[in-house]
C-alpha cells in the first residue's frame, strides 16, 4: 500500500467505475470518510501474509453442478411486468451508440 | 381479544399446538399489535393482512386435518431482503420501488410448506448495510426498550418486532453481525447459522460469501425449531452443503456439565462498555455453575478483522448491487444513453451508506489496488479462520459479548462510519470464519437496555451452541422480560 | 500485401455450447424465440437468485480442449468481470479469469499445402450476454441469449495472414462440429470472433501496435476487415506515422474498419472469484474417460475412408470436410455393403443437387437409406444406371423408398429372356442392312441393333443380357 499520508482514491473516479454519479457535495463527504477507513484499513499491511493461501469460500466444496435439463421459463408477461420501461416485447433503454 | 390479555404466557407456538387459539386468533391479534406499535418502533415496511389471514386460515384447517408440523400456523415476519412471490422486496431501498418478485426464497418456501404465515415485510438497513436500522428508505426503526435508542442493525426490524411482540418470530440475515446484534440490543435469540447450513437462494446478495439467513426469536427453543425447518442443502445454491439436518430441538437438552467453553482473550477488552464486560462475565460464570469448564483460548488476528470483514464485504457488494440499473426492474432515472442513465439512477435511488459501500468495494477490487486491499483481506481472511479452528480444538464453545456496547442513541454513531464499522467487531469473525453464532439476552444496563452473550461454534456445531445457550437461558429470566412497548402498549 | 512487413494476428473465438438448456438456469438455449421468452430470475439477473453450473458446459469445453490438445486444469474456477451494459443482467459477467478450463494446445491449418500450427493460449468458460436491438430513439433488449454457456478460445498471434485467420476460422469450426461442441452456425450468431491485429517491419522483432476488431460473426467478414485493416495499418506505418492501440469497428457495407471512439474508457474489469459458484475439480480418471469417448476428429476419417473403404485420398478429403456429409456417406456405404459405390454417388449426384441448391445435407429429402437401396437395385440388376438416376431425382425432389418409386415409374430392369429374344429378333429383322455390315466385321453396328432393343424395351431391358442375346443371334 502507498504513501499512508496521500490521499490514494479519487472518490469520483471509482464512483463512475461504479457507475453512480456524485454530487460534489456528496463526494466531499465520501472523500473523507472513505480515505478515514482506509487509513483503518491499511493496518492489514503490517501483517505477514506470504504463502498464506486467500479464502474466497467459507467452505471447501467443489464440483456443485446441475444436469443439462430444460425448466419453465417465466412467462413473458410475467418477465416484462417489473420493467420501468418495455416495447415490442424488449426492455427499452436509450438508444446505444455504436 | 381477551384470551391474548396474558399475552406473556400464551406468546409460544404451544397455545396453537394446543388449541387455546387457532392461527387466525393470533394472527388478527397481530395484526392490531403491529399497528399499534408500529407507530413507534416502524419494525414493519408493509403487511398484507389480507393474505396473512387467508394463509393462517389454511393452517387451522391443516392442523384441524392432523398434519400439522410444528410451525403450522406460527405468524412469522420476514426481513425485506428476501424474495416472496408476488410481494415487494424492497431491501429497504428506493430503487427496487415497483419490483414485485416473482418467486419465493427457498427460506421462505420451507417455511411456508409447514404452514407458517408470513406477516409481512421487516425493516432493516437499506440493502442490509448497517448496524442500527438508521440507513432505511423507509424510516429508522426504534428499540421497543427505549425508543430514542437504535434497535441494532441490519435486521433491525426483525429484532424490534419480535421484542414488542409484532411477531413470534423472525427471519433475519446475517453478514457480519445483522442477526445476532439487533437481537442483542433488544433482548432476543438470534442465531446466524453455519455459512452453507441455510440457503440463500432468494436472499438479495449483500456480500455472498459472508451472508447467512436465520431466526430472530423469543427463545433458544423457538430458534432451535425454526433452524430445523430452514436448513439443509437446495439445488438452487451450490453454496448449501449437502450436511444431514439434525431436528435441532432435542439437542436441547441436559446441563453443561462436560463442555468445555472458551472465553477469548481479544473479544474482552480495554474501552467496551463495562456494564456489558460485567453481564457477560456473570453469564460466563453461571454456564460453569451449569457444569461447563472454562478456558481462556486466543484469535490472535480478532484486531484485523474489521478491516478484513470491510474489504471482502464491501468487494462483494459492489459486483452484487451492480444489477440495479433500471432496465429490468425497479426505479429508473431517465438518462441521455444508457450509461448515463445508469450514473443517475443508482445516484438517485441509492441511499448514502450504500453509495459509500459501493465505492469502497469498487476501489479495493480496482486495477492496481486489488493485492493490496483484495487479495490481502482474502489471505487474512484464512488466517482468522485459522485461529477459529486452533481455538475449537481446546473447547466446543466461545463465550464473547456480541457487542462491545448496548444500543446507540438515534443518531449517535451516524456521523463517523469508522466508528459504527468498529461496533461490529464481535461477530463480523463468524461470518468471515463461516461458524455458526447464536446471541442470547444476558442481562441490562443501567439505562435498561438489553445486553447479549455471544455463543460461537464450529462450522455445522449449530447443536452445541443451542444447547449452551438453551441451558443458560433456562437458568435465567432475561428472556421473559417484556419491553415498556410490548405490543404496543406504551403508544 | 508487401514483404517488407510481417503480421501478427490473434483471435478471441467465442463459441456457443450445444447444450439443451443455458448455463445457470433451466431456460432453453435455443436459437429464434420469440423476445425476452427463455427467460427466468435467473438470466433476468433479478435480486436473490444465483446461478447454478451446467456440468455439460463443462464437459463439452474440456472436450473441445482435448480435441485441440490444450492441457486441462485440474482446478479451476469462475470469476466476476464487471463492467456496466445493459446487455449484461447483472453487470458483471461470469468468465474464468486465471485459472481456466483449458491451457495451451493448437489448431494445425494448411499454408501453401504446409501445415502450420496456430497456438492456443487458453480456452474458458462464461455467459453469453443479451442482445441488443436499435430502433428509431431507442434500444430494446431481449435477454433470450443472455446466460447461454460461451467458450472463448484464445489463440496466440500466430496468424500471419487474412487467408490464415480465415483458414483457422474453417479449421476450428470443422473440429467443433465434428466434437459436437457447438453446431457452429454462423446465422445463428454461435461463433462470433474478436481479432487483434498489428504489423511491423519484417526486420523487427517486437510486435506492433495492435487494434481491435469487433464483434465479427462471418468468416468472409473476418477476411475482408482483416484484408482493410492489414493494408491500412501498413500505409500508416510505411508513410510515417503510428498504429494507436484501439478498438475498431468493421463496416461491412464500406468495406472499411472504423475507430471506436466510445470505448476511450479504459477499462477495469476488477476480476475476483464468483463466490456463488463452487471450483471445479476435475480427476485424471474423469478427464481420461471423456478423451476415450472423442469423436473421430477430420484428418483421422479422412485416412481411414482410404484405408477402410478404399477411396482416393482426394474423394475422402471431400467427403470429410463436413462431417454431416461424412456420416451421411458411411451410413450408405455401411447400409449397401459398396462404399465404392456409395463414395461415387456422394461425390458426383449428392454434392451436386447440395451446391446446385446452396442446401445441407440435414435439409435435404433423401435418407442414407434410401440411397443404400437404391445402390443395391443397381447392384442386383434390378434397375440400371438411368433408371436409378431417374430414382435418384425423384428421392431429391420427394424423399421417398427407392422400390415404390421403381414400381411407381415402371423402371424395373427386364431381364426375362422371353421379352428379350423377342425385341432382339424384331430388330434383327428391322435392320437386315445392319446386320450385314456387322457380319461384315462393322463391330459398330451391333451398338446401333442395342440401341433399337433398349428404344423398344423404353430403357428397361437389362444391357448386358440384351448384348449378349444379340451376339448370341448374330454370331451363330
Ligand atoms: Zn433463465
Amino acid at each position: 500500500m502507498s504513501d499512508p499520508h496521500q490521499p490514494e482514491i479519487d472518490v469520483k473516479y471509482v464512483a463512475h467505475l461504479a457507475r453512480m454519479h456524485l454530487s460534489d457535495d456528496e463526494a466531499e463527504v465520501f472523500q473523507e470518510q472513505l480515505e478515514h477507513i482506509l487509513e483503518h484499513v491499511r493496518q492489514l499491511s503490517d501483517l505477514d501474509v506470504s504463502g498464506v493461501e486467500p479464502t474466497a469460500h467459507a467452505v471447501p466444496v467443489h464440483n456443485v453442478f446441475r444436469e443439462d435439463a430444460v425448466d419453465a421459463s417465466l412467462p413473458h408477461e410475467q418477465a416484462m411486468d417489473n420493467a420501468p420501461q418495455s416495447r415490442q416485447g424488449l426492455f427499452v433503454v436509450p438508444r446505444i451508440l455504436e | 381479544m381477551a384470551k391474548f390479555a396474558d399475552h406473556n404466557e400464551t406468546f409460544s407456538l404451544a397455545g396453537l399446538q394446543q388449541g387455546t387459539f387457532s392461527s387466525v386468533e393470533w394472527v388478527t391479534d397481530l395484526l392490531q399489535r403491529i399497528e399499534r406499535s408500529d407507530k413507534t418502533i416502524n419494525a414493519y415496511i408493509s403487511t398484507d393482512g389480507e393474505w396473512a389471514l387467508e394463509q393462517a386460515k389454511a393452517a387451522d384447517q391443516r392442523r384441524a386435518s392432523g398434519e400439522a408440523g410444528p410451525l403450522c400456523g406460527a405468524p412469522i415476519g420476514v426481513k425485506d431482503v428476501l424474495n416472496v412471490q408476488g410481494q415487494p422486496c424492497h431491501c429497504a431501498s428506493r430503487i427496487l420501488e415497483g419490483y414485485t418478485s416473482p418467486y419465493d426464497a427457498t427460506a421462505v418456501s420451507r417455511l411456508r410448506d409447514q404452514g407458517a404465515v408470513l406477516l409481512g415485510r421487516l425493516n432493516m438497513d437499506e440493502f442490509a448495510m448497517g448496524s442500527t436500522n438508521e440507513n432505511s428508505a423507509f424510516g429508522a426503526v426504534r428499540n421497543p426498550w427505549n425508543p430514542d435508542f437504535v434497535p441494532g442493525g441490519s435486521s433491525g426490524g426483525s429484532a424490534a418486532a419480535v421484542a414488542a411482540g409484532s411477531a413470534w418470530a423472525a427471519l433475519g440475515t446475517d453478514t457480519g453481525g445483522s442477526i445476532r446484534q439487533p437481537a442483542s440490543f433488544c433482548g432476543r435469540v438470534g442465531l446466524k447459522p453455519s455459512y452453507g447450513r441455510v440457503s440463500r437462494f432468494g436472499l438479495t446478495a449483500f456480500a455472498s460469501s459472508l451472508d447467512q439467513i436465520g431466526p430472530i426469536t423469543q427463545t433458544v427453543s423457538d430458534a432451535a425449531t425454526l433452524l430445523t425447518a430452514l436448513a439443509g442443502h437446495d439445488a438452487k445454491d451450490s453454496t448449501s452443503l449437502k450436511q444431514a439436518v439434525p431436528d435441532y430441538s432435542s439437542a436441547l437438552k441436559g446441563d453443561l456439565r462436560g463442555m468445555r467453553l472458551g472465553l477469548p482473550k481479544q473479544y474482552f477488552i480495554e474501552g467496551m462498555d463495562q456494564e456489558v464486560e460485567a453481564a457477560v462475565r456473570q453469564a460466563t460464570e453461571q454456564c460453569r455453575e451449569l457444569g461447563a469448564e472454562l478456558v481462556e483460548v486466543s484469535l490472535p488476528h480478532t484486531e484485523y478483522a474489521i478491516a478484513t470483514y470491510y474489504i471482502i464485504a464491501t468487494a462483494e457488494a459492489s459486483a452484487n448491487l451492480a444489477r440495479f440499473d433500471g432496465v429490468r426492474y425497479g426505479a429508473r432515472e431517465a438518462g441521455s444513453d444508457p450509461l448515463d442513465q445508469y450514473g443517475k439512477t443508482r445516484a438517485a435511488f441509492f441511499g448514502p451508506e450504500v453509495k459509500r459501500r459501493i465505492i469502497l468495494g469498487t476501489y479495493v477490487l480496482s486495477s492496481g489496488y486489488h493485492d493490496a486491499y483484495y487479495l490481502r483481506a482474502q489471505q487474512v481472511r484464512t488466517l482468522i479462520r485459522r485461529d477459529f479452528e486452533d481455538a475449537f480444538k481446546q473447547c466446543d464453545a466461545l463465550l464473547t459479548p456480541v457487542a462491545p456496547t448496548t444500543a446507540y442513541r438515534i443518531g449517535e454513531r451516524t456521523a463517523d462510519p469508522i466508528q459504527m464499522y468498529l461496533g461490529d467487531i464481535f461477530t463480523v469473525t463468524a461470518n468471515l470464519a463461516g461458524i455458526c453464532g447464536l446471541s442470547v439476552p444476558c442481562g441490562f444496563s443501567s439505562a435498561d437496555l438489553p445486553i447479549g452473550l455471544q455463543i460461537l461454534g464450529p462450522a455445522f456445531g449449530e447443536e452445541t451452541i443451542l444447547r449452551v445457550g438453551h441451558a443458560y437461558e433456562q437458568s435465567t429470566d432475561w428472556h421473559v422480560r417484556r419491553p415498556p412497548l410490548w405490543a404496543g402498549t406504551a403508544s | 500485401m508487401s514483404d517488407a512487413f510481417k503480421v501478427s494476428i490473434g483471435l478471441e473465438t467465442h463459441v456457443q455450447l450445444d447444450t439443451r438448456s443455458k448455463i445457470w438456469c433451466g431456460c432453453a438455449n435455443v436459437f429464434g424465440s420469440e423476445p425476452n421468452t427463455d427467460v427466468c430470475p435467473v438470466c433476468l439477473g433479478y435480486p436473490g437468485t444465483m446461478p447454478v453450473l451446467n456440468r455439460e458446459a463443462v464437459r463439452l469445453t474440456v472436450m473441445a480442449g482435448l480435441m485441440l490438445g490444450c492441457e486441462i486444469n485440474r482446478y479451476s474456477k469462475f470469476d466476476r468481470k464487471s463492467y456496466f451494459y445493459p446487455d449484461m443482467p447483472k453487470n458483471y459477467q461470469i468468465s474464468q479469469y486465471d485459472l481456466p478450463l483449458c491451457l495451451g494446445g493448437g489448431v494445425e491449418i494448411m499454408v501453401d499445402g504446409q501445415p502450420k500450427n496456430i497456438r492456443l493460449n487458453r480456452i474458458h468458460l462464461e455467459e453469453d450476454v443479451a442482445k441488443n436491438n436499435h430502433f428509431e430513439g431507442f434500444s430494446g433488449v431481449d435477454f433470450n441469449r443472455a446466460g447461454t454457456p460461451l467458450m472463448e478460445i484464445v489463440s496466440e498471434p500466430d496468424l500471419s495472414s487474412a487467408e490464415e485467420a480465415f483458414a483457422y476460422l474453417q479449421a476450428l469450426k470443422q473440429m467443433l462440429v465434428y466434437g459436437g461442441i457447438s453446431e457452429c452456425n454462423l446465422e445463428q450468431g454461435n461463433m462470433r470472433c474478436d481479432i487483434n491485429c498489428s504489423v511491423r517491419p519484417a526486420a523487427q522483432e517486437q510486435l506492433g501496435t495492435k487494434t481491435e476488431i469487433k464483434n465479427m460473426n462471418t468468416f468472409k467478414g473476418v477476411l475482408r476487415s482483416l484484408t482493410y485493416e492489414i493494408k491500412r495499418q501498413i500505409d500508416v506505418v510505411s508513410s510515417g506515422g503510428r498504429v494507436v492501440q484501439e478498438t475498431r469497428r468493421w463496416d461491412d457495407e464500406a468495406g472499411v474498419t472504423r475507430s471506436m471512439r466510445s470505448k476511450e474508457d479504459a477499462h477495469d474489469y476488477r476480476y475476483f472469484p464468483e463466490p456463488d459458484l463452487m471450483p471445479v475439480v476435475l480427476s485424471e480418471q474423469e478427464i481420461e474417460g471423456w478423451r476415450a469417448s472423442l469423436p473421430e476428429m477430420p484428418t483421422t476419417r479422412r485416412q481411414r475412408f482410404v484405408d477402410e473403404y478404399g477411396l482416393p485420398d482426394y474423394d475422402a478429403g471431400v467427403l470429410v470436410a463436413d462431417k454431416a456429409v461424412a456420416d451421411f456417406f458411411e451410413a450408405v456405404a455401411r447400409d449397401a455393403g459398396n462404399p465404392k459405390a456409395a463414395s461415387n454417388w456422394m461425390m458426383t449426384e449428392m454434392l451436386r443437387v447440395l451446391s446446385a441448391d446452396d442446401l445441407e445435407i440435414a435439409d435435404i429429402k433423401v435418407t442414407p437409406a434410401a440411397l443404400a437401396v437404391l445402390i443395391r437395385l443397381v447392384d442386383e440388376k434390378a434397375i440400371n444406371n438411368t433408371g436409378a438416376k431417374e430414382v435418384f431425382a425423384e428421392l431429391v425432389a420427394n424423399g421417398g423408398d427407392p422400390k415404390a418409386i421403381v414400381e411407381a415409374k415402371g423402371l424395373a430392369q427386364v431381364s426375362d429372356t422371353g421379352a428379350l429374344n423377342t425385341w432382339v429378333e424384331e430388330a434383327i429383322a428391322a435392320h437386315p442392312n445392319v446386320v450385314d455390315d456387322y457380319r461384315g466385321g462393322k463391330r459398330a453396328a451391333l451398338q446401333f441393333l442395342m440401341g433399337q432393343v433398349m428404344r423398344a424395351s423404353q430403357g428397361k431391358a437389362n444391357p448386358p443380357m440384351v448384348l449378349q442375346a444379340l451376339r448370341d443371334k448374330l454370331d451363330s
